[in-house]
């Protein structure tokens, strides 16, 4: 399980290569990766701002978690935090399973985890203005659908 | 009890702080934001709308109802805007 929060510029080809490159049995390998997307007015850069010891902690919950719920062979979490342009990386995940199913399932699992449960706040910084990034209720709600009773 | 208290995003800057020591008394988060705000005019602004402030407690999410019995550190920031 890799799992990395990191300033510097990742290499998303070079990383999946890696990882695949580790795994033994898996026959189904989903990535995602989230990108800086441009804003109305448009985008200078973003400032994504954490909390160094809760983000390791969270994401380290959340994973554990996902490799409970599905069958995983592997899975691994890269998260940047600081200063980025447009059309940069700002994260990647990847999940590796027997079958595709699990796969899937756990990345979207991850996403939806990482995105309202992790402490990463993300500043839009415009060429008028700088504004934070509001969570939305949708991605709260995404979150139910995982709940277990 | 001494406490180390964080503040993220946009609470950090009505704040004008990411970092303080406090010694309290308090016995819930609630009560700690109740002192806070006493305090000073700028955590009146950070916390006038509780529906949005998330808070861990040694850097676990807790509630604002949680208990702050032997909290080393407490962090209040909005909701997290990852992914």
């Amino acid at each position: 399980m890799k799992i990395v929060v990191q300033l510097e510029a990742f290499d998303p080809g070079e990383e999946l290569d890696n990882f695949k490159g580790q795994l033994k049995s898996s026959g189904a390998l989903v990535s995602f990766s989230g990108i800086v997307r441009d804003i109305p007015g448009g985008l200078n850069r973003i400032e994504i701002e954490h909390y160094p010891i809760m983000t390791e902690k969270a994401i380290n919950k959340i994973c554990s978690e996902a490799c409970l719920r599905w069958e995983l062979e592997d899975l691994m979490v890269i998260h940047r935090f600081g200063s980025l342009k447009k059309g940069e990386l700002i994260m990647m995940v990847a999940t590796a399973a027997n079958h595709r199913t699990d796969a899937f399932e756990a990345a979207e699992f991850l996403m939806d985890y990482l995105k309202s449960r992790a402490p990463f706040w993300k500043k839009e910084i415009g060429s008028a203005k700088a504004s934070w990034v509001v969570s939305k209720a949708v991605d709260e709600k995404a979150l139910s659908r995982w709940e277990t009773s | 009890m001494i406490v180390q208290v964080l503040y993220f995003s946009w609470v950090r800057e009505k704040v004008g702080l990411s970092k303080e020591t406090i010694d309290t008394e308090a016995k819930t988060v609630s009560d700690l934001i109740m002192e806070l705000c006493i305090k000073d005019e700028c955590y009146k602004l950070a916390f006038s709308n509780l529906d949005v402030i998330r808070v861990a407690l040694d850097q676990e999410l807790a509630d604002q109802n949680s208990s702050m019995e032997a909290v080393k550190e407490v962090a209040f920031f909005p909701p997290m805007t990852g992914g």
